[in-house]
């Protein structure tokens, strides 16, 4: 079943208001590790600022970004009709915007004119088809900041890995402290120039303990994990240990003559939050 | 750690004073602009200029442009706030930094036009924004995301200015009490705060 506008609202409210567990608790991490006095001045006001967060009910962050709905679903079972689900979850961002609020961030690209968070293709719908029994919306409110940093290469497949590991550095020295670090890293490998783009970004839904189940591209994410924090940017780019919470690379096989390489950046306010289908009209946020 | 509560407006006195890597929190009436304001500010400027050249030409006295702030020896916000509306009064919901370096070729003008003591912001400015800065004033980064702690440092919605711009572009006169911790990464002196040293 569709849910309800009410359900979409929740939705975006806790993602708004929260950074996920795992992204917490790298951050509190991170400010016990570090010894760098204004580092650990930038990691208690954002520690203090998750706190205020959860305690006012107010979006952490002024930039509540673009919109974005991942969705899964099972199109042989499911009886969802999509345009209506997209019709329930615009009417579900109008509200929100209102009644949390939302800063209205959507403008025309050519006129600069703003359009509240619905316009033209915003809110953005990524589907994915699987054969699971599962109906689920994420939403990803994108952050002008980290989004300003992506990167694309299309780099000379002989370049290889050596060429992936040094455009990722060189893209994340480059970003200093724009991205609002310590960021989280998505970088998508292999695929067409838009399709390594869409898995940098889908790479950063995933949660900071998951590491990518190929042996050889999980020993790459904690080698760059291990190289970006070594570069001392640190967290506002003001110099410390932390950097990056996580370095998250989703592959995909690619033309013989291609080696795409996206860069994806996650502020360290990393929000998303998932509403799923619990039984038929039931849902819970996840 | 050197720490300096300050009161606007600054004298240059307390400018000199402050070093990179100076922690400050600052007290007094703050204007956010980003993007579209600090074009329009520079669009006004150029009508200026254009206008009092029309003026020495027809031997007439140029007024200016009426500017409805003042932003002389002030500071600039890099900010786009979440900012609600309520009966009489605005109430600031969320207001973080926004990152400065869109403004690096947009505000060297600005800081010499009105003699800007500070520019809150964060991710630091460019070449450009350092040399205008110099025996003028500072750059003042916050920490980016922490916009409920911002907030909770702005005391009053004191005017809003071109509201036509949008929420997040218009410009916000606000005042403030003790916005920081605030860390100087240009300070008057020229000198940029490097990591780490």
């Amino acid at each position: 079943m569709i849910p309800k506008k009410e359900a979409i609202v929740k939705l975006i409210k806790k993602a708004v208001t929260s950074v996920p567990k795992d992204v917490e608790e790298a951050i509190k991490t991170a400010f016990k590790e570090e010894d760098n006095d204004i580092a650990k001045i930038q990691l208690k006001n954002i520690i203090d600022n998750i706190e205020l967060a959860e305690k006012s009910g107010l979006p952490l962050c002024q930039d509540t970004g673009i919109p974005l709905f991942y969705i899964k679903i099972n199109p042989s079972s499911s009886k969802v009709e999509i345009k209506k689900l997209e019709a329930v979850i615009e009417e579900g961002v109008r509200e929100a915007t209102e009644e949390i609020p939302l800063r209205p961030n959507v403008v025309d690209p050519i006129t600069r004119e703003n359009r509240g968070n619905v316009g033209e293709k915003i809110p953005i719908f990524h589907y994915d088809f699987t054969e699971e029994d599962l109906f689920e919306v994420t939403f990803v409110p994108k952050g002008a900041g980290s989004e300003n940093m992506s990167r694309l290469a299309i780099l000379n497949p002989s370049d290889g890995l050596e060429g992936v590991k040094k455009f990722v550095l060189n893209t994340v020295e480059e970003a200093g402290g724009r991205p609002c670090p310590p960021t989280i890293i998505g970088v998508g490998i292999g695929g067409t120039s838009d399709f390594s783009c869409f898995l940098a970004k889908k790479a950063l839904l995933r949660s900071l303990d998951k590491r990518n189940e190929r042996e050889d591209i999980k020993r790459l994410e904690e080698e760059l994990f291990e190289i970006l924090n070594d570069t001392g940017i640190g967290p506002m780019g003001l110099g410390g240990r932390t950097t990056v919470l996580g370095v998250h690379i989703e592959c995909a096989d690619t033309h013989t003559a291609s080696l795409p390489v996206a860069v994806n950046f996650q502020c360290w306010a990393a929000r998303r939050a998932v509403l799923r289908e619990k039984e038929d009209g039931v849902f819970e946020i996840v | 750690m050197r720490k300096f509560y300050l009161k606007t407006p600054m004298s240059m006195d307390e400018i000199r004073e402050l070093e990179v890597g100076d922690v400050v929190y600052l007290s007094g009436t703050v204007h956010t602009a980003r993007d579209e304001a600090h074009r329009k500010i520079l669009d006004m400027l150029k009508e200026d200029d254009r206008k009092s050249k029309i003026c020495e030409l027809e031997n007439r006295r140029f007024s200016n442009e009426k500017f409805p702030f003042d932003l002389n020896e002030g500071v600039i916000y890099h900010c786009g706030p979440i900012v609600l509306r309520e009966e009489k009064r605005w109430r600031i919901i969320s207001a973080g930094p926004t990152t400065s370096s869109r403004m690096n070729d947009l505000a060297p003008e600005i800081i010499e036009k009105y003699e800007i003591r500070a520019i809150i912001g964060k991710g630091g400015m460019g070449e450009k924004v350092r040399e205008k800065l110099f025996q003028r004033g500072v750059y003042l980064a916050y920490t980016g995301g922490a916009a409920l702690l911002a907030a909770s440092k702005i005391k009053e919605v004191l005017n809003v200015y071109w509201e036509d711009l949008g929420m997040a572009e218009a410009v916000w006169e606000l005042e403030v009490r003790d916005f920081g911790p605030l860390i100087v990464t240009m300070d008057s002196h020229k000198k940029v705060f490097c990591r780490g040293g």
